[in-house]
């Protein structure tokens, strides 16, 4: 089937960025709003291609459109074509419908700010890349709007770069992210090596004859370009730094979003990975690894964006960790997503209601009793608690209880080390968002005496009531008669495989709610008390490295920038001293000796006719000398 | 008589035509040693013609005389004026095109 409608998706949004960059000032006046409606006629166009999808068989849901012949090169052929089926489209409609929400909630938000224009700019131009991102046919396709959200994602987190450390954190985003790139780069290059061709579709149809080292080393370059993007061990650390950016923009791109692009990678590539096995089980390592880490961020941070980061870092483990267990756990891992797109973007505006009534203040030390106060953020912001901890019914259990009991029963020993990981990280997880709650909208209050706290407009609460419905019900619509399992199924393989399993569901349902309700429990024992202003210092050497985000940036700093530091003076200093000192010498020499010969050019005729005449003599006597 | 008689000469003539050269500091001098060399040359080429009997020497020495003629021309009238300017035909005073 093909359509037409699918590049309007793209070109609606990209069409509006550029415009509103290109006019500048004079846009400033109805540009937000000119920029939500271009993002709401999106999701429209994605709402419509999805009743069109629903009506049709599930064999011939995915449409495709072809734009035109991009590279064309003998028999290496890419076109940039669009491809929209079940799992485009889910990640369509989450981008255009979480987006929509975040552009109506920016328009209050941002509506001190002087550039609020240029942000909606390049919010637009967001959503375009983000959605070329999951419209592309093609490794290549992808590639092109995985770096136009890395372009974004740099913009939106610096977009106050006024202030050095926030330019700072746009760039260590960057980079870490560039890492990333590399892989996805190398991947494709191996991909077209190894196949010929670049496209899903293309590679999909020859993966069986391609040989296990080849789909392993594709298998593990997509896997560092996941990393990359999703914030995973080991190129985690930018993601904190990006909550410099305004709070819409943490929402969007990294909560919903950009930071699921590795996942939509991983399960995109299905076919890749369930033909590599080693690939697939590094997958999971990751996966488990960023889950814990991620969440013990979170216990020690006092920074309610950074915390909400650090809880998204592991949510994304989860979501990893989910992709790397095989046919199964592709579709847990896309509801997972989803439903964490919806509770945590809701979530992350709540933060920046807070934030907006309390003269963005973000340490959760100055909070305290705004529930009173805020009420409706408080209660949009609870259900989305609800939802990330994984109490039933709220969206969160069924997807994450899902990840849980797949990993329990996946083979062998592995299954309960990643389980027994998962079930602790929801055990952490459920500490460190109810501390949150606690620090913010209960307890006594603890703000300086000139903040005001109130109530945020209707602009605001509005998107977070509708994320908050979501939270509540989106996991009960997906999982229910196996809804969404069935509805992916034709695009990543999966089939019902019976197999002995370790744990009942009810068993891993239950495990799963006894560690929340702990984890809850230890919450409320530890923050029901007085809660001090100032974080206290004599605390022990474990809390000290939560703190200092387990050590990560210290890592990198000892271990890639002080020894990529002294290469480059070693650099600079050969440089300097051996190439250029050879050049110099060379130029010297030339100078030295000419200052010599200089000397004999003296202007009496008579001395060049004597010098011509030695030469002459000379002349002779070399050849008498040769022909003697 | 012997051919070799006239190399000789040449020779010496082409000697004492560069030591002039060298030694002299009169334009008009340096000039005349300057023909002397080239015509010691010209007589060269006629002796070494005689001896290997082809006219190939003669012509050649036509040919220097030809532009031995233009050389004078030139340089009397670059003398000349030089004499004009400065008063002087000194080769050594005029040694400004050093730098």
């Amino acid at each position: 089937m093909t359509s037409n409608n699918l590049v309007y998706l793209i070109a609606l949004p990209l069409f509006s960025s550029g415009f509103l960059m290109m006019l500048g000032r004079r846009a400033d006046k109805w540009g937000h709003i000119f920029a939500t409606l271009i993002s709401a006629s999106a999701f429209g166009i994605g709402a419509f291609e999805f009743l069109q999808m629903l009506a049709r068989p599930s064999e011939s849901r995915a449409v495709t459109q072809k734009l035109f012949s991009w590279i064309s090169v003998g028999t290496f052929q890419v076109d940039a074509s669009l491809l929209l089926d079940q799992l485009s489209i889910s990640f369509v409609l989450l981008i255009t419908g979480v987006g929509t929400l975040i552009h109506i909630y920016s328009i209050a938000y941002m509506s001190h700010d002087l550039d609020r224009r240029r942000f909606f700019a390049f919010l637009n131009f967001f959503i375009a890349a983000m959605l070329l991102l999951v419209l592309g046919d093609s490794y290549l396709n992808l590639y092109v709007g995985w770096e136009g959200v890395g372009l974004a994602s740099y913009l939106l987190i610096g977009f106050w770069n006024q202030k050095p450390e926030y330019a700072t954190a746009a760039k260590k985003a960057f980079i870490a992210n560039r890492v990333g790139d590399v892989g996805l780069s190398l991947a494709i290059m191996i991909a077209f090596a190894t196949f010929g061709t670049v496209s899903f579709a293309g590679v999909e149809e020859k993966v069986s004859g391609a040989s296990t080292a080849a789909l392993t080393g594709i298998g593990l370059m997509l896997l560092l370009a996941a990393t990359g993007k999703s914030a995973q061990f080991p190129l985690q650390s930018w993601l904190g730094d990006a909550m410099a950016g305004p709070t819409p923009v943490s929402a969007l791109i990294h909560a919903a979003t950009m930071v699921t692009a590795g996942v939509y990678l991983i399960t995109r590539s299905n076919f890749i990975f369930d033909n590599a096995p080693t690939a697939q089980l590094c997958v999971v390592i990751i996966g488990a690894i960023t889950l814990m880490f991620g969440a013990l961020i979170g216990t020690a941070k006092d920074d309610i964006k950074k915390a909400l980061a650090a809880s998204t870092m592991s949510q994304i483990g989860y979501m990893i960790l989910a992709t790397g267990l095989g046919p199964v756990g592709y579709a847990f891992a896309i509801m997972h997503l989803l439903t964490h797109g919806f509770f945590k973007a809701g979530m992350f505006l709540g933060a920046g209601s807070v934030m907006h009534g309390m003269d963005d203040e973000v340490n959760m030390r100055k909070y305290g009793g705004l529930g009173k106060l805020m009420p409706i953020t408080a209660i949009t912001f609870g259900l989305g608690y609800l939802a990330i901890i994984g109490v039933p019914p709220f969206a969160g259990f069924y997807s994450k209880d899902k990840i849980i009991e797949t990993a329990f029963n996946s083979e062998g020993i592995k299954g309960l080390f990643i389980g027994g990981a998962a079930l602790l990280g929801a055990l952490v997880t459920a500490f460190y968002m109810t501390r949150v709650i606690i620090l913010t909208f209960t307890g006594a209050k603890r703000w300086d005496e000139k903040a005001h706290p109130h109530e945020s407009p209707f602009l605001m609460w509005g998107p977070m009531a509708i994320l908050a419905i979501g939270s509540v019900a989106s996991g009960f619509l997906l999982s229910s008669g196996n809804r969404f399992v069935s509805w992916l199924a034709p695009v990543v393989n999966s089939h019902e495989v019976e197999h002995a399993e370790r744990f009942q569901p009810v068993v891993v349902t239950t495990m799963a709610l006894v560690a929340v309700l702990i984890g809850v429990a230890i919450a409320i024992a530890k923050y029901r008390s007085d809660v001090p202003r100032v974080a206290p210092t004599n605390v022990n050497i474990f809390t000290k490295i939560a703190r200092r985000d387990l050590l990560q940036d210290d890592f990198n700093e000892a271990v890639l920038m002080r020894p990529g530091q002294a290469l480059t003076n070693f650099l600079v200093a050969t440089d300097e001293r051996a190439i250029d000192g050879a050049v110099r010498t060379v130029g010297a020499v030339v100078i030295g000796s000419s200052k010599g010969i200089r000397k004999t050019q003296n202007g009496f005729v008579r001395s060049y006719a004597l010098l011509i005449l030695f030469g002459a003599f000379a002349l002779l006597a070399t050849i008498w000398v040769v022909t003697l | 008589m012997n051919s070799a008689n006239y190399l000789y000469l040449s020779a010496m003539l082409f000697t004492i035509g560069a030591v002039g050269v060298v030694i002299r500091r009169n334009a008009i001098v340096v000039f005349m040693c300057i023909e002397l060399m080239l015509n010691a040359a010209n007589l060269a080429f006629v002796t070494f013609a005689r001896i290997n009997g082809t006219l190939d020497g003669q012509i050649i020495a036509f040919f220097t005389m030809v532009v031995a003629a233009c050389e004078v021309v030139v340089g009397l009238a670059i003398i000349v004026t030089i004499f004009r300017s400065r008063r002087s035909t000194s080769v050594d005073d005029a040694s400004l095109l050093k730098r």
